[in-house]
């Protein structure tokens, strides 16, 4: 798409002195090769994930030794320059585009699983390691890390812990947050610091809370520790078609009454069934209005017992089909289409936006009709993926950029989604971030008071607010215009 | 409801060194009490609790006691298990932050932290976090609060998230030496076993399982050792949560050492009582606050005079300078007179 109305603040008028004096520094303080100034060389850095907002800046700093990196951010703090750090650039909220007159500070190439120790159950590794590597390593040992994004093969812990990501399996075993135990961080001015440890808790304020899904804003992560959880023995899933989206949601409210906590609980609505099937072939029902996943993990009788629990409540609720995997690769084949949803979305549209938020999920079924009359207000397609379990929900908003007029259209319809969302009490984002896609709603969510403390918050970390400005906190200033325009409350 | 927390801004925009305070439980721990009290029992009550969404809200005088109760009647709970240590009020167990005998298997009070309403300095009523799982809008701030001691401001309300209770549960008992005991714990720890809490103390090992019927009998069958029968078991782990064991007892220092779980055996001078898989060490004893301190920081990890002793020492292990920069930043900006606890969590704010 166009640059012209989503780029990050990008102005025309490059203060071009400026950049030639910062890339001099630079190249004093990286290989040639690790430094990127051509606009060409830039491009592929211009947009993360979500592609609706691109941007290029004045260079891209590829370090690969930690000297390297503290190098490049004392430059860019001693010249009051900004930066973005980016992991594998698979975030959906903006949270890696590039701003304007800023550099981009990749950690793709510390790729080094540093340990892994199986009798700590703890891996500690370099923030460009990709989620998914950490548990190939840890498989030798029957160990795994837990939160699995469905962008797991590509997106880096760095990137996670920015975001707090979560996964399908982060009922049970608990979200990124839960699972990540200590973190080297380098400030903004280079100063380096280790906050948290290997023990269960730490002295003084509980800082790794604060860096964990701070969106690159306080902080550069040079080094973590996750926590190794022991595999399973077996796993099984259920999946049940139900004829409308409301009971499915009843179904989700039972069996978590009944005191189940499923490894997953997730839910795909019939646009959504469409097109994965068409992508992964897995069997789904095509008629049916909804369709929930059901997992059950643990010792193989305990497995049996809460499958056959759940299939009992799954029609109590009006299930009409059910299947339950019958080996490994069926319950892999099963998930699969759920972990693919995004790109087989992506397969039907030319362009999509990817919503977020988590909701109280007695409000289902309310959110879901109203989604759908937004839907044909908007005259855009939206399919849904929910993590039932959590109650967070991710509308895929379908449009064509090349239709003018068409991106404006569905970042309204996604703005009045996220809205939706706080009104019935729940939050603009659960697990994406708020980045620059979300940066206005943040008005609707938040007092001025309250967005006065997180940029306190922030300036503790980051005084001159060079790492990532413009980024999830918005300026109290721009929700007066905001709320001005009508589109907030 | 509104006139106490109007109370409460009123007292806060006096600028003068206040002492927050629920059932008073823990006026043991931290730092030497300075300020008037402010009572936060008036602000009591569950706001909301909605089983199948696994979230309970709560004013913060509530006493954990009727939270636990309430969520009990729906076979839920604070899957930590915080100790009540009394009359426990749940903006006192946030702000404490400590996490009871299950921690190292459901995750630590912070971690169910889910959303907080906070009157910072200003008397301003800020909200963080919310009443759903997974939020990740803001910083983090609610969890931030959890473990402060009420040093960042009055928490008025708390949101946690809340689990359901394990079906089924069995507690066994094994002869071992320490190190033979921790080998043990790090071990079954590594496998896919329903642990649920453990307890070394004078060359006895008690471990209590808890999940589904069916893991449960499958680890009893593996893991051998003597079952030990209800009620001794849950009055065992009650006594533990609560610290009201001989161990426990008397006036001697009590030092909690937090260390990675993997640390073998450390020398000191005293009784010891290990939980949490190896991860939190109690110490009884009038030792030397400072070389303890350096042994704990050796090791990974850090000590704390939990109860009793000497606290001119420090209560908490010190910061690095540049980490109490940033506390000292964050202290600033959310209690920028100084009003709340002032020196509670360090002498320094
Ligand atoms: C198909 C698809 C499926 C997805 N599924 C999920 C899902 O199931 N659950 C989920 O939570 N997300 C999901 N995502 C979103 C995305 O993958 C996650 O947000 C992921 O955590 C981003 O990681 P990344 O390495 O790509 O980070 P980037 O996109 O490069 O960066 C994300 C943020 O992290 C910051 N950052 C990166 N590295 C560091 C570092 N070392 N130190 C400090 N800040 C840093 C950046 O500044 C930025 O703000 C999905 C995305 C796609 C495209």
């Amino acid at each position: 798409m166009s640059q012209a109305e989503h780029t990050a603040g990008a102005a025309p008028d490059v203060d071009a002195s400026g950049r030639v004096a910062l890339l001099a520094e630079l190249a004093h303080a990286l290989p040639a090769a690790a430094l990127l100034a051509s606009t060409e060389e830039l491009k592929p850095y211009e947009c993360d994930g979500l592609t609706a907002y691109r941007c290029l800046p004045w260079a891209v700093a590829l370090p690969q030794s930690e000297e390297q990196v503290l190098a490049v951010l004392k430059v860019c703090h001693r010249r009051q320059v900004p930066v973005v750090v980016r992991g594998a650039g698979t975030g959906l909220s903006g949270g890696a585009t590039p701003v304007a007159k800023g550099v981009v500070l990749s950690l793709a190439r510390f790729m080094r699983i540093l340990e892994i120790d199986p009798a700590a159950r703890l891996a500690r590794v370099q923030p460009g390691v990709r989620n998914l590597a950490i548990s190939e390593a840890a498989a030798a040992c029957g160990l795994y890390y837990a939160p699995d994004p469905s962008s797991q093969i590509a997106c880096t812990i760095g990137g996670n812990i920015a975001e707090n990501a979560g996964g399908v399996h982060c009922l049970k075993y608990g979200l990124t947050l839960h699972n990540v135990v200590k973190l080297r961080v380098a400030l903004m001015s280079g100063e380096v610091m280790e906050i948290g440890s290997h023990a269960l808790d730490d002295p003084g304020y509980d800082l790794l809370a604060l860096m964990i899904g701070s969106e690159g804003m306080l902080g550069v992560v040079l080094e973590a520790s996750v926590k190794l959880t022991p595999k399973p023995h077996t796993a099984q899933v259920v999946m049940a078609s139900f004829d409308s989206v409301i009971e499915a949601g009843n179904a989700v409210a039972a069996i978590i009454a009944a005191g189940i906590l499923p490894a997953g609980l997730e839910m795909m609505d019939k646009l959504a069934t469409a097109a994965v099937e068409d992508f992964v072939h897995a069997g789904y029902d095509l008629t049916a209005a909804a369709i929930l996943l059901a997992e059950s993990d643990g010792i193989a009788e305990e497995v049996a017992e809460e499958i056959a629990t759940m299939s009992a409540l799954l029609q109590q609720n009006g299930a009409r089909q059910l299947r339950i995997s019958q080996s490994e690769a069926e319950r892999l084949k099963y998930w699969a289409g759920r972990k693919a949803a995004f790109p087989a979305v992506g397969r039907i549209t030319p362009d999509y936006l990817c919503m977020d938020g988590t909701i109280p999920r007695k409000h289902l079924a309310h959110v879901l009709t109203r989604i759908a009359e937004l839907s044909e207000e908007f005259r855009l397609r939206c399919a849904n993926v929910f993590h039932a379990g959590d109650g967070n929900l991710h509308p895929l908003i379908m449009f064509d950029a090349r239709n003018p007029g068409e991106t404006e259209r569905a970042i309204a319809f996604g703005a009045k989604i996220l809205e939706l969302s706080v009104d019935v009490g729940g939050t603009i984002t659960g697990e994406h971030g708020v980045g620059i896609e979300k940066v206005q709603q943040m008005c609707v969510q938040f007092s001025r008071e309250e967005l006065e403390a997180f940029h306190a918050v922030k300036a503790a970390f980051d005084p001159l607010a060079l790492l990532n400005p413009g980024k999830a906190v918005p300026v109290p200033r721009h929700c007066s215009e905001y709320r001005l325009t009508g589109s907030a409350r | 409801m509104n006139d106490c927390v109007e109370d409460f801004r009123s007292r806060i925009l006096e600028r003068r060194p206040l002492r927050l305070r629920g059932g008073g439980s823990k006026d043991f721990y931290g730092g030497p009490l300075h300020g008037e009290v402010l009572d936060t029992r008036s602000h009591s009550g569950i706001i909301g609790y909605e089983p199948t969404e696994l979230v309970i809200t709560a004013r913060c005088g509530t006493p954990l006691a009727e939270i636990e109760s309430a969520l009990a009647a729906r076979r839920q709970s604070v899957a930590c298990q915080p100790p009540l240590f009394g009359a426990a009020s749940i903006g006192g167990v946030v702000a404490a932050g400590l996490s009871g005998p299950p921690r190292a298997r459901t995750g630590s009070l912070r971690d169910s932290v889910l959303g907080v309403k906070l009157m910072d300095g200003e008397g301003r009523e800020l909200n963080f976090g919310g009443q759903v799982i997974k939020n990740v809008a803001g910083f983090d701030v609610s969890r931030l609060i959890a473990g402060s001691l009420g040093t960042l401001g009055l928490i008025l309300e708390v949101s946690l998230k809340v689990l359901p209770l394990p079906p089924a549960d069995a507690t066994l008992r094994f002869e071992l030496p320490q190190d033979k005991a921790l080998a043990a714990l790090n071990q079954w720890a590594g496998q896919p076993l329903p642990l649920a809490a453990s307890c070394w103390q004078a060359q006895v090992l008690t471990l209590r399982l808890a999940g589904a019927q069916a893991a449960v009998a499958a680890a009893r069958r593996n893991l051998g050792g003597e079952l030990v029968a209800e009620p001794e078991a849950a009055a065992f782990w009650a006594a533990l949560r609560e610290q009201t064991g001989s161990f426990f007892a008397g006036d001697a220092p009590l030092w909690r050492l937090s260390l990675p779980s993997v640390t073998p055996p450390l020398d000191l001078a005293g009784a010891v009582l290990i939980e949490w898989g190896g991860a939190q060490r109690w110490l009884r004893g009038d030792v030397d606050g400072a070389s303890l301190r350096q042994l704990a920081a050796q090791a990974g990890g850090h000590a704390t005079l939990f109860r009793g002793g000497e606290k001119s020492g420090g209560v908490f292990a010190p910061l690095t300078p540049a980490l109490m920069e940033v506390h000292r930043r964050l202290k600033q900006s959310f209690d920028p007179y100084g009003v709340f606890n002032p020196g509670r969590l360090y002498p320094e704010f």
